[in-house]
């Protein structure tokens, strides 16, 4: 029987396996850095699942097919179906209608604010999207990388041997020596603490430049992103970014400012020029990648198309090229 | 067609870069419109060498690259960064952006004449991001800048050309200096109407960028633009309080 190798265990590969697994494949897994960790992007993922409200800037199939990723999970990990809160301050009201055009799945939100997350104060005006969820990336990973383990999958902390059959390259970034249009796209992001302010869903403050959200993780921990910026340093966080990140905590509600600061993440998206992922067969290596933004959202519709490919010589929307 | 540094422009439209959904939706918007100049932000696209890739890309367009210092509040930042962008890119086109007011983004006019002096006693040709003020304007071109691009609102606003009087007393003032209203446009329309008061370009970015279909919007505002520019030099008509009829009625049966 044929075993599948699988490089890289971020989101991507670990998903991957999961998909070959589930239907009955048997899978490696290789990974130098070793399981799931701060080596990874994913590691640093909102880890919202919400295709109506990602639809505002990007394309049809992230819409379409980012709705299948919330019954995915939810059969795989935790998640929390509370849905998204889209809010903007009063002088950017353009901003909140432009927002509301250009998606769907929401209902206008006005004193209902108050209720959804009674400290939200200072808001009148939203957007609620109600079928959206939201997870935590990482218990997600540990999840995914437990049930694999209890299939008797074997994970090898090593790179994966010099060209394997039937590999599968879910490598990230790293696969840039043979996907030369991939490109990263820098993201920065802040874990905060502050038990004094109590927010059940994400939240995403509308903002000129760049889509702010927070996402709550439980026992007044808040992840704050992320955001986006064509440069390729995954080095550090800019002044400019913690002070854009934190303002927006803070106009959320002031009470933001007695947080404390407990992590913070940057790292490179992995992304192909229309932002949209990718699965490549080259040869005897299926490579699986791009997942931009979206990669708990993505992540099982690129998944079953890599299954769909590897198993039943199937090509789903995301192959663009086959040269086996 | 006016000389911007001695070279002509394709046509009379500048694009910016910034905020598209994707690359490819940015690459489709100018391959649509066929916009003749990409402007490009060095500081906002990560600091270093570090926005290399889409760099690349935008270069990659194949249109004549204009870079930016967008995002810069200081003389010395401003004049890093051109410095930056003349490695980067290889050129002496520079967009010279210095923001003096955080929410209005209006220009610090004072800072801009101090650094389009340094920048082209360094031989940068500097293309300043300027308000409509006539003085300043001289003060640029004493400067050494042999470009001019005031603004028509603030920028992203959306606006339109918020002083029609001063960007007309501006085009007659300097009938010899390419002109281009550079911020503020929303619509079509309003391109046109910058075209149609005699600018020689008409620079925008978020109109088309944050519109809900990029690439139709590029192409609706490069319509306008030809438009606006034809309708110039054709010379139009002006405007009166009374009708005149388009065909004579002395004489005409109906009179009688």
């Amino acid at each position: 029987m044929t075993i599948w190798s699988v490089i890289g265990a971020g989101v991507a590969g670990l998903a991957v396996a999961t998909e070959l697994v589930e239907r009955g494949a048997r899978v490696q897994i290789f990974d130098p850095s070793g399981p799931p960790g701060p080596h990874g992007c994913s590691w640093w993922a909102g880890g919202m699942l919400a295709p109506w409200c990602e639809y505002e800037n990007a394309e049809e199939p992230v819409l379409r097919l980012g709705q299948q990723a919330i019954d995915w999970w939810a059969s795989k990990t935790t998640i929390q179906r509370r849905g998204t809160l889209v809010v903007a301050a009063r002088r950017d009201m353009p901003d909140l209608r432009r927002f509301a055009r250009q998606t769907e799945g929401f209902r206008e939100a006005g004193p209902e604010i108050a209720d959804l997350e009674p400290d939200l104060i200072s808001f009148n005006k939203g957007l609620f999207f109600d079928a959206e969820a939201h997870l935590d990336p990482r218990k997600a990973l540990h999840d995914l990388h437990r049930n694999l383990l209890a299939k008797g999958v074997v994970f090898h902390q090593k790179p994966a041997p010099t060209r394997p059959e039937n590999a599968i390259d879910c490598r990230g970034l790293h696969a840039r020596d043979t996907l030369h249009d991939l490109r990263g796209v820098k993201g920065e992001m802040l874990v905060i603490r502050c038990p004094d302010v109590t927010l059940t869903r994400p939240v995403r403050l509308l903002h000129p430049r760049m889509p702010l959200y927070i996402v709550p993780r439980g026992d007044g921990i808040y992840m704050l992103g992320a955001t986006m910026i064509e440069a390729e340093d995954s080095g550090r966080i800019t002044a400019r970014s913690m002070l854009e990140l934190l303002s927006a905590a803070y106009a959320l509600n002031p009470a933001f400012g007695e947080a404390e600061v407990l992590e913070i993440g940057v790292d490179l998206r992995p992304a192909f020029p229309d932002n949209l992922p990718r699965i490549r067969r080259l040869g005897h290596t299926i490579y699986a990648n791009g997942l931009y933004r979206h990669g708990y959202l993505l992540a099982p519709a690129l998944a079953k198309g890599v299954a769909d490919l590897a198993l039943h010589n199937t090509h789903s929307e995301m192959v663009d090229e086959d040269r086996a | 067609m006016a000389s911007f540094y001695g070279t002509t422009l394709p046509n009379p439209l500048m694009l910016g870069t910034a905020q598209y959904p994707s690359p490819a939706i940015l690459e489709r918007a100018f391959r649509e419109s066929g916009a003749g100049v990409a402007t490009v932000s060095l500081r906002r696209e990560g600091a270093g060498r570090a926005g290399q890739a889409f760099w690349q890309m935008v270069q990659d367009l194949g249109v004549l690259t204009l870079p930016n210092t967008a995002g810069c509040h200081t003389v010395k930042e401003a004049v890093t960064t051109a410095h930056m962008a003349r490695e980067v890119f290889d050129t002496t086109w520079i967009k010279l952006e210095l923001i003096g007011h955080t929410d209005s983004l209006q220009p610090d006019v004072f800072g801009l004449v101090e650094a389009a002096r340094i920048l082209s006693e360094d031989g940068f040709q500097v293309f300043p991001y300027t308000t409509e003020d006539l003085i300043i304007g001289e003060r640029l071109l004493d400067a050494g800048c042999e470009v001019l691009m005031p603004w028509g609102a603030p920028i992203g606003s959306g606006r339109g050309l918020n002083n029609e009087y001063a960007l007309r007393v501006m085009r007659a003032e300097f009938p010899d200096v390419p002109l281009v209203v550079d911020a503020g446009i929303g619509l079509p329309s309003h391109a046109a109407h910058a075209m149609e008061l005699g600018f020689d370009a008409v620079l925008l970015n978020t109109a088309v960028a944050r519109a809900g279909d990029p690439v139709a919007m590029a192409r609706a505002m490069m319509g306008a633009i030809e438009a606006g520019k034809l309708a110039h030099d054709a010379d139009p008509i002006e405007a009166r309080d009374m009708a005149e009829a388009s065909t004579p009625v002395i004489g005409k049966a109906f009179l009688t």
